[in-house]
């Protein structure tokens, strides 16, 4: 049984503004029945102010209640005003979602998105024009919409682009395009912290630099990977370069390339150096 | 109604007044160790032996030591499968279903992973298996076959002696996962023809943490673990006492409440019936023919799974969903798209499972209520017309 909150538990009960608006002035279409879920958004709006939202949805209790709160917070609000609302809005209306279902608060915004191109004349045509590349084929999530995800929600895992827009949740076979643009995507924030703590390093010699590799990928990598029957093997390691080999479960594993990024490197940047590249030998 | 309405009875059952009457003096006094020398434990060790020539007679099994008490029906499939490939290690492929329990089929996954070459034996839209298909899978480097009794989330059952005669014919080691059948209806492993045969506690009234794996005489097996003598050394640690006793009460009554089935069925078909004559947006999951008499898998069109399940149990109705939001995965059901369950339904599958305590009024309470629910999810639905009780034209393309 999923976690929801009184709001959520509430709004999925009795939801608000379900129904059409006929000679609506906006319409906004997203998901579909193949995905499970669906979402219609449907405006009247007048002099830039929304006067009415009524919504339809076809999805599980959290896309009901994300659905439901999307129409009450907009209705009253200015055209300019609900174009500021983001997923995370939503979520904090709800007190909070399931991180799996993330994604519900994402659908709600994408619709509202959708309607208001369509009230300014915009032509919805294929996704592709309009929207970028399809990145996710089995849900049809694009690479403009993951990249404003991560963005507007910090996101920092294949795994949280996952619940936030369900892409790669299927057959999988997109992850390493998301692992792409995850690193894209946090390469161009900064790093708060970054500076700061390479400041607050010394320089390592390369002995001191090789004796804290190891101590690392002994105590704090090779555990977590072994937990799900993997294991890692250190090869060599040439100045800030780290050659390593995955073995076991992990040898074959599909994400093996999200491993290492996610895992080792980010935590020998984290117990080493911040600059640390790890590179696979197999 | 402020009791719960219980039909979720393949996720697991009430433990039945009676086994827990016959499992708690071994929770209290009778605590001792069947190991033991003196009375104290010696005595606790006939109630061990008796608990499993309960069981056996469940099972139809001729001697009560091919019954080897496990922790659960997970470790019973595990014990059975990885059992047998360390006996015959020359032997690289393996035959399952692709609608078993994820207990067989992520072991399968896993398998693969080292090197095995695993066949899964495809069903048709009623959820049948195709025997050709695992006919011809069948070869001499095949080390097991494993397939489930009954289907947990369609309740079809599947032919099982068929599959014995052909797997007895080519040597080939057979295995049951039997959890879904035992308590429903009739097994008799030697007219099967299996070598091994998993059943779970749970699932007929007994505790959780208890499983049994049927190890027919002559079978070639490894253990999973290596420690004492318990079970012959085939499943050694100090017995789950209690545990036992109790499932061995729970196969007794499970076998002289096999008639009852036949009530239960009764139930099942009023409730089926009612959900089918009512609404025009549902659909049968399943073969109607060959099924377990307690379940019912029913697809509600254009709405979601989770959402009737959310509705259901503000109306105090326990049931469960192959949708795939209930699940947290984001695909619906495996066994439902194995089946070629079209996404409009798969996504609003419900599976109703009955049990022997399940009464009339509670079957038609449900009744009573489903309408209220499912006309409201369908005014909700982007996909339905509610003023011409239609659906809209539905873009399959995602």
């Amino acid at each position: 049984m999923w976690d929801y909150t009184d709001k959520v538990k509430d709004l999925y009960k009795h939801p608000k503004n379900v129904g059409t608006i006929d000679n609506a002035d906006a319409v906004g279409e997203v998901g579909s029945i193949v995905c499970g879920d669906a979402l219609t958004l449907y405006l009247k709006i007048e002099d830039n102010i929304i006067k009415d939202a009524k919504f339809q949805t076809f999805g599980c209790g959290s896309a009901i209640a994300s659905s439901s709160a999307l129409t009450e917070m907009i209705t009253g609000k200015t055209v300019d005003e609900a174009e500021k609302i983001t997923n995370r809005d939503i979520v904090d209306y709800l007190g909070g979602l399931p991180e799996q279902k993330m994604h519900c608060s994402v659908m709600g915004r994408e619709a509202l998105e959708k309607a208001l191109a369509n009230w300014r004349g915009e032509e919805v045509a294929s996704h592709e024009e309009t929207e970028g590349e399809v990145i996710c084929q089995c849900f049809g999530v694009t690479d403009p919409l993951i990249r404003k995800v991560i963005r507007e929600n910090g996101l920092k895992t294949v795994e949280d682009v996952t619940n936030y827009t369900k892409a790669g949740g299927a057959c999988g076979s997109c992850i390493h395009k998301i692992e792409d643009i995850l690193t894209e995507e946090l390469k161009r924030q900064p790093v708060a912290a970054g500076p700061e703590a390479k400041k607050g390093r010394l320089p390592l010699s390369n002995i001191k630099r090789m004796q804290l590799v190891e101590e690392t990928i002994s105590d704090v990598v090779r555990p977590i990977l072994q937990k799900d029957g993997g294991n890692i093997e250190l090869v060599d390691i040439d100045g800030r370069k780290v050659m390593v080999a995955l073995r076991g479960a992990c040898a074959n594993c599909l994400v093996s390339d999200v491993t290492l990024k996610n895992l080792v490197q980010e935590k020998l940047r984290e117990f080493v150096e911040d600059d640390i590249e790890v590179i696979e030998v197999r | 109604m402020n009791r719960t309405v219980y039909l979720d009875n393949n996720a697991t059952t009430m433990v039945d007044p009676e086994v827990l009457d016959a499992m708690l003096p071994f929770l209290k006094e009778q605590y001792g160790n069947p190991s033991s020398m003196h009375d104290f434990g010696g005595d606790v060790a006939r109630d061990v032996e008796l608990a499993r020539k309960q069981v056996a007679d469940l099972l139809g099994a001729d001697n009560d030591y091919e019954i080897v008490f496990t922790g659960g029906g997970t470790e019973s499939d595990n014990f059975a499968i990885l059992g047998t490939l360390a006996y015959f290690r020359d032997r690289r492929h393996i035959i399952s279903s692709k609608v078993e329990h994820p207990a067989v089929l992520n072991l399968y996954r896993r398998l693969e992973r080292e090197g095995y070459r695993a066949s899964y034996v495809p069903v048709d839209r009623d959820g049948n298996l195709d025997m050709e298909f695992l006919k011809k899978s069948m070869d001499d480097d095949t080390a097991i076959v494993s397939i489930m009794h009954a289907n947990n989330e369609t309740g079809v059952i599947f032919p099982v002696e068929e599959i014995g005669a052909l797997c007895r014919e080519r040597s080939i080691p057979f295995h049951i996962d039997g959890v879904q059948a035992a308590g429903k209806i009739p097994i008799d492993v030697k007219k099967i023809q299996c070598d091994l045969y998993s059943i779970s506690g749970h699932k007929f009234h007994a505790p959780k943490g208890m499983g049994v794996l049927y190890i027919r005489r002559g079978t070639r097996i490894r253990p999973l673990m290596y420690g004492g003598h318990q079970e012959r050394g085939r499943r050694p640690g100090t017995e789950n006492v209690p545990g036992i006793v109790a499932t061995g009460k729970a196969a007794e009554l499970a076998l002289k409440n096999l008639p009852a089935e036949e009530r239960v069925r009764a139930l099942r078909d009023r409730l089926e019936s009612g959900i089918l004559a009512r609404f025009s947006n549902v659909q049968l999951n399943g073969s109607k023919d060959a099924r377990v008499p307690n379940t019912t898998n029913v697809g509600f069109e254009y709405i979601e799974g989770e959402a009737i399940l959310l509705y259901l149990n503000e109306k105090g109705i326990a049931a469960s969903s192959g949708s795939a939001c209930s699940s947290g995965s984001l695909e619906p059901s495996h066994v439902l798209r194995a089946m070629g369950v079209p996404f409009t339904a798969a996504h609003g599958s419900i599976r109703f499972s009955l049990s022997r305590f399940t009464t009339e009024q509670e079957i038609d309470y449900t009744i009573s209520v489903l309408p209220e629910i499912i006309d409201r999810l369908l005014e909700i639905s982007p996909f339905w017309d509610s003023a011409t009780k239609q659906c809209r034209p539905v873009n399959i393309q995602s």
